[in-house]
């Protein structure tokens, strides 16, 4: 099925020599940070992750969230899912890949990664989250590679892959859940200490994912053949109402317990994030937007006359899904790390070199879902149009 | 019996794979050839259930006092100092004040003197580490005497023992430690030639002077202290440590978050105090 | 065969670029690797013997290394008693070096040959050494 990925147009072309041209300027930028080490971005000896782990955090939830589309699809046979559950895994497995790059590019010694497999530890989270991220990549690529070829030939995907189909499940679950894991664990971290972490992760997921789905499969439906039609696009714009006021409800849930609770050390992260501490308001201006913006998003997606005008629902998941980006991508990872352990603050800005590199790992990210897509599309187009002549 | 030529390559494939998998067990094994009886400790070394540190700040008075403990370990252990370049800085062992050492423990009618007295702060070898847990590695694991110690070999430089020791202790080298200051001046002054320095891209942090109690001596720090840290077995009622804590009133650093550090610090000092 | 021009063509060159390695070294002198071991420590031995027999240190030193490292700094244990008995402080730095001070005529002669690049030296401190 790959050849479907080599044949184009020109627009199609010149799409993959751009995110080519920026994975290698992203490559060189990688090569500087190889040479002088993660001196050249702007983590420090307090805020000790940055910009890359939060990209994973973020990423790994929306892999997680194309089982927002295999749940309906196989397990409560929705049918109207049909033509773009295939969508969700291919997107999946591009999110996964940009989350394992984001791991390697941002440790200190990138050449010792397999000692995670050669001394494994069980009790490290970081390990169950190896395990778990490398297995939902495989999962997707054999159900989506499976069900794609079956569907080329007009027959029903082979039954051995319905089990993991149905492991894909709580799988997904499992990556964030782990995932948050990470943090959720640690001890002294006020902002990550809260059992609320995992549930929260998994609704901005499920807010996000979708959003950034149907905004995919809008723009699939301008450039080709395949329309996942208007029922589709509505139920997962359902989707992403509700998780996304399960998102709003969970943080608001995290503000009243650190607030009313007076306890200093859980306010004190989020009066940086929100006011700014000592003086220190980096942060500020973006939890701000991504406040307005989650509500503008769940405004526009609560009443039925904006989510179904398809002029405005692309601003609303925009709106979403740049909200939870900010909130994931920036506030809590860094938020975590401030005040220090010392009650100090050491505020975190990325740097050119960083900012290159992350950029880059997401081209490489939207070059395997180009790819991806194109393929998905072509054997759809293929397939459509025997219907047709049928 | 017939078999054709697919089942062939089969059995073929199947067997050079296992083939060539038990010819390097067997090799690995006869390669492996130290065994372990043949490494041992040194005799010299010194021996404890659980080593932990008393820290007397009462015993440290001037600037001086704290320069020279921190000193001692950082020029024996290489650990590079930057003196401009804040935010890459590698530390073993430094001064905070006490607002800073026991966060939330500081009144409004507390003293300007006492806010601001300084403490050594150091890695607490925790009894429950929470940068052991994490470590995807055992890059960092537990000694058998308590120690937490950091095998530099091993560490892939994730830094979650960063994210997840609550007391600050670890430094990640962001930077080459051979290199040079942002001024032009190498970050490890003068060489200590008996022990390695670290590479860019890995974790370090206080090994409780691992190489020294292994010869029969004290951590480096303790021995410059004039008394201002004690180091000992906090499993022997009678060792010294133990004898200040059964006399002394001491604290520890975040008790409440139940990582058990092994450093005891001890206030004392003038009634003004 | 169909297109066989272009197939004949195209292994021609890819033989061509892959084989560069062989006949781009093809008569050259290679010469093997002496390391020496000459330096002033060793020539004062009363016995020149390493921790372990010469054919052993040749053939096994990495893993003896890898052994050393982890039982130092992993177990504590400081103490090696080779084959015939005989007792040596586990220390790269202090032990291996103290007598292998010509780190660039002895360590960096073979692995050059072989082109290893341990990472030892990154490090651990090397001997200073008057020859570049």
């Amino acid at each position: 099925m790959l050849e479907k990925a080599l044949i184009g147009s020109k627009r199609y072309w010149i799409w993959i020599f751009v995110l080519l041209g920026i994975i290698g300027v992203g490559f060189i930028a990688y090569l500087q940070q190889w040479k002088y080490g993660l001196g050249v971005t702007g983590l420090s000896r307090d805020v000790s992750w940055g910009f890359y782990i939060a990209q994973f955090t973020f990423l790994v939830g929306v892999a997680a969230s194309a089982v927002m589309l295999v749940i309906p699809y196989y397990l409560h046979d929705y049918k109207k899912f049909g033509k773009i559950v295939i969508l969700g895994e291919f997107l999946a497995i591009s999110a996964v890949t940009m989350c394992i790059l984001f791991i390697f590019v941002d440790m200190g010694q990138p050449m010792r990664i397999m000692n995670v497999v050669l001394h494994p530890t069980p009790g490290s989270v970081m390990f169950w989250d190896s395990v778990v991220l490398s297995g939902y990549l495989f999962i997707n690529l054999i159900v989506g590679w499976t069900t794609l070829g079956a569907d080329r030939k007009s027959v029903p995907p082979p039954a051995w892959v319905k089990p993991l189909i149905y492991l894909s499940i709580p799988w997904a679950v499992s990556i964030h859940t782990v995932t948050a894991f990470l943090y959720a664990g640690i001890p002294g971290r006020h902002l990550w200490l809260t059992a609320i972490m995992a549930a929260r992760f998994l609704a901005s997921a499920f807010a996000a994912g979708p959003a950034l789905l149907i905004l995919l499969v809008m723009f699939v439906r301008k450039v080709s053949k395949l329309d996942a039609g208007t029922e589709a696009i509505q139920s997962l714009a359902k989707i992403v109402t509700y998780a996304m006021i399960a998102n709003v409800f969970f943080f608001l849930l995290e503000v009243f317990t650190a607030t009313y609770s007076g306890i200093p050390g859980h306010a004190h992260p989020l009066k940086y994030l929100f006011f700014g501490l000592d003086g220190h308001t980096a942060l500020v201006p973006w939890m701000w937007t991504a406040t307005v913006l989650a509500f503008l998003g769940l405004g526009l997606l609560i009443f039925p006359a904006t989510r179904q005008n398809e002029g405005i629902l692309p601003i609303a998941l925009v709106s979403v899904f740049v909200a939870a980006w900010i909130d994931k991508g920036m506030g809590l990872v860094i938020g975590g790390f401030i005040p220090n352990m010392f009650e100090r603050v050491t505020e975190y800005t990325p740097t050119a070199t960083e900012l290159a590199i992350t950029v880059g790992v997401y081209a490489v990210g939207l070059l395997v879902l180009t790819v991806l897509y194109k393929i998905a599309i072509g054997v759809r187009e293929d397939t459509a149009g025997e219907a047709e002549h049928h | 019996m017939s078999i054709n030529r697919r089942q062939f390559l089969k059995i073929a494939g199947a067997s050079t794979v296992l083939g060539l998998g038990g010819a390097s067990v067997v090799n690995s094994l006869k390669r492996g050839g130290l065994e372990a009886s043949q490494m041992s400790p040194d005799p010299k070394g010194l021996v404890a259930k659980r080593w932990g540190f008393v820290v007397d700040v009462s015993k440290l008075e001037s600037e001086e006092d704290y320069k020279r403990c921190a000193d001692a370990c950082h020029n024996i252990h290489n650990v590079p100092v930057f003196k401009n370049d804040k935010l890459h800085e590698v530390k073993w062992i430094w001064k905070e004040p006490f607002e800073n050492t026991f966060p939330g423990t500081e009144h409004e009618y507390m003293s300007h003197e006492f806010k601001e007295k300084n403490f050594l702060v150091f890695c607490n070898h925790c009894a429950k580490p929470a940068c052991v847990k994490v470590c995807p590695t055992k890059a960092t694991f537990k000694r058998k005497d308590g120690i937490v110690m950091q095998d530099m070999h091993r560490c892939i430089g994730c830094r979650f023992c960063m994210a997840a020791c609550p007391f600050g202790a670890r430094s990640f080298n962001y930077l080459d430690p051979r290199g040079k200051d942002t001024d032009g001046t190498p970050l490890i002054k003068v060489e200590n030639k008996t022990f390695p320095t670290r590479m860019i891209g890995v974790v370090e942090k206080c090994t409780a002077c691992y190489e020294r109690l292994s010869i029969g001596q004290q951590p480096a720090c303790a021995e410059v202290s004039n008394g201002a840290i004690v180091f000992g077995d906090l499993e022997d009622p009678n060792s010294e440590v133990r004898k200040i804590i059964a006399t002394k009133y001491t604290i520890r650093r975040k008790p409440e978050l139940g990582t058990q550090p092994s450093i005891y610090y001890v206030i004392g000092g003038s009634e003004h105090a | 065969m169909y297109n066989s021009g272009k197939i004949i063509a195209g292994l021609v060159v890819f033989l061509a670029f892959f084989a560069f390695p062989f006949y781009y070294n093809l008569g050259k002198a290679n010469a093997r690797p002496e390391p020496k071991l000459n330096t002033p420590v060793i020539q004062q031995l009363a016995e020149k013997k390493c921790v372990e027999s010469r054919d052993f240190m040749r053939s096994e030193h990495m893993q003896l290394l890898n052994d050393w490292r982890d039982s130092v700094v992993r177990d504590g244990n400081r103490i090696y008693v080779n084959a015939e008995g005989k007792k040596h402080t586990i220390s790269l730095q202090n032990t291996c070096m103290n007598c292998h001070s010509n780190k660039k005529e002895f360590c960096d002669s073979c692995h050059n040959y072989m082109a290893v690049k341990p990472y030892c030296w990154s490090c651990h401190i090397q001997p200073k050494e008057d020859k570049s």
